[in-house]
């Protein structure tokens, strides 16, 4: 092991600047790569937080009692997809309708409104089709005239998040190959630069896995030193971007430590493809 | 020990570089193999050390097959030989202790165990004075007593030399040679392969000829006494 560690650091004193290439060229594509993450985070916070203003809205008929509303609401909060369920009386109606919308600054009278039931669902159960079903077994109390919950809007939103996830994945897998393909070619380098040393540790009787290691513990190194460059650089950009143009959210420290293994893993895996080829070529 | 039997050996762009060749070499045995260069010297010895195995025939050095041994134990299987080459290939970038040293520890020898061996190997081939240098302030045949000490650290059973005299002078020539009988005589077996006849016409000891890929004589196995016949046919 001792061994591993000297051989890997000499790799590093002997070639500094293809170390310190290879290190930014992963740091870059990993900086791209986390930039885009960033910008997948944001979108979906701000999704989330549309997502939250998502309501069922059951409008009572005239003359039902306060009582058979609340236990309805009481009855329709039991139900495993709504997250919390609220009575609006006619007189809280207006209040809110006058503070909001400019033409019933003159209306004063509560009767104009309907009394309704606001329903919220937990997240999760937020798409299209449980929202249209929620929607129906709630339109199926005798007293409930009539129920909306901006059908369309649920759509779009939907349709949406799905496309952001798409892409999302997409390009973090092409991201994560060009990191893999870049790594894989620096190594290649180190390798090429050190084949008369592979051929010597052959000729001596060093097993493959010995070999690889060194150039494993060297991918892994630059992969991790990389990624948390690119750490870096994501967060400038991320607070550039808040204090220059709007607020973001930036990653948790959790998936950032993830975000910066992920850099090691791709170092690791892009010698192990390299070292392999060579290996098995020799 | 090492035994070709009928070993015939293709390459996909080269052609034939062997041609049904055999021969069987005996523990502790001194074998010249001569030849014009292209002859097919150097593939005779990458087989022996099993970097190529045979097209055809079967190659057997110790207990190995060539045609059945794993990848993993050609590994092992060298740590029981040799090699040197014509172009000493040392690591300019270690002094000559590291060199060797290089060798034992890529095999995993024990660290405590590394340092009094490269002493000891260093002394014996000449150079125990010089230990701190790099390879690059040392002459050709110095070199090669380095890439020597190296192919003894694991004690082999044989000593594989490609063209170890190629690249020196007549003197430095004559010293590696007595290095190597030297080395045979404390029971390692060499193999060396050569286009020195006047070394090998000096020396009385076995000759191996291959000629375009055929094996064109063999003065004879040496058993407990060399023979001591001249190779006839190489003038």
């Amino acid at each position: 092991m001792r061994l591993t560690i000297r051989e890997s650091l000499l790799a590093f004193k002997r070639a500094p600047l293809l170390s310190a290439l290879s290190i930014l060229t992963i740091a870059f594509s990993l900086f791209a790569f986390g930039l885009f993450a960033l910008v997948a985070l944001n979108v979906s916070t701000a999704l989330r937080e549309v997502e939250e203003r998502v309501e069922i809205r059951a409008f009572v008929t005239d003359g039902t009692t306060r009582e058979t509303i609340e236990t309805a609401s009481g009855d329709i909060a039991a139900f495993p997809e709504v997250q919390n369920s609220a009575t609006v009386t006619p007189e809280e109606a207006l209040a809110k309708a006058r503070k909001e919308l400019g033409e019933f600054q003159d209306v004063f009278d509560a009767a104009v409104l309907p009394a309704s039931i606001d329903i919220h669902l937990k997240p999760g159960f937020r798409d299209p089709a449980t929202v249209k079903a929620v929607a129906a077994r709630i339109q199926s109390y005798p007293f409930v005239e009539e129920v909306r919950y901006g059908e369309e809007w649920v759509a779009k939103l939907n349709t949406i998040r799905n496309i952001a996830t798409a892409a999302g994945i997409a390009l973090g897998i092409a991201f994560a190959a060009v990191a893999v393909i870049i790594i894989g070619a620096t190594i290649r380098m180190a390798v090429l630069a050190r084949a008369r040393e592979i051929s010597i540790m052959k000729m001596v009787g060093a097993t493959d896995g010995f070999i690889r290691r060194p150039f494993l513990v060297e991918g892994l190194a630059k992969g991790l030193i990389g990624g948390a460059l690119a750490l870096l650089l994501t967060y400038f950009a991320s607070s550039l971007i808040s204090t220059y143009m709007m607020r973001t959210t930036f990653f948790t420290w959790q998936l950032a430590l993830l975000g910066a293994l992920c850099g090691g893993l791709i170092g690791l895996f892009g010698s192990a493809l390299s070292v392999g080829r060579h290996l098995r070529k020799i | 020990m090492i035994r070709f039997s009928h070993v015939t050996k293709e390459y996909p762009r080269t052609g034939t570089a062997l041609s049904d060749v055999s021969f069987f070499i005996n523990k502790g045995e001194f074998v010249f193999l001569t030849g014009p260069s292209g002859a097919g010297k150097s593939t005779i010895l990458k087989l022996v050390y099993m970097e190529e195995k045979p097209t055809s025939g079967e190659v057997k050095v110790a207990s190995h097959y060539a045609t059945l041994i794993k990848r993993r134990d050609v590994s092992m299987f060298r740590r029981t030989l040799g090699v040197v080459f014509q172009d000493f290939r040392l690591l300019e970038d270690r002094t000559i202790e590291q060199n060797v040293a290089f060798a034992l520890e890529v095999t995993g020898a024990p660290h405590g165990s590394i340092s009094p061996k490269v002493s000891r190997l260093l002394t014996q081939v000449g150079l125990g004075s010089k230990s701190n240098n790099f390879p690059r302030e040392l002459s050709g045949g110095e070199q090669q007593r380095v890439a020597i000490a190296r192919a003894l650290v694991n004690d082999p059973f044989v000593l594989i030399a490609d063209e170890p005299s190629g690249n020196l002078d007549d003197r430095a020539t004559r010293g590696i040679f007595q290095l190597l009988r030297d080395i045979n005589s404390a029971g390692t077996a060499v193999i060396m392969a050569t286009h020195n006849l006047d070394l090998v016409r000096r020396a009385d000891l076995r000759v191996i000829e291959i000629n375009r890929g055929k094996l064109v004589f063999d003065s004879g196995e040496t058993t407990l006494a060399p023979p001591g016949r001249a190779p006839a046919a190489n003038g």
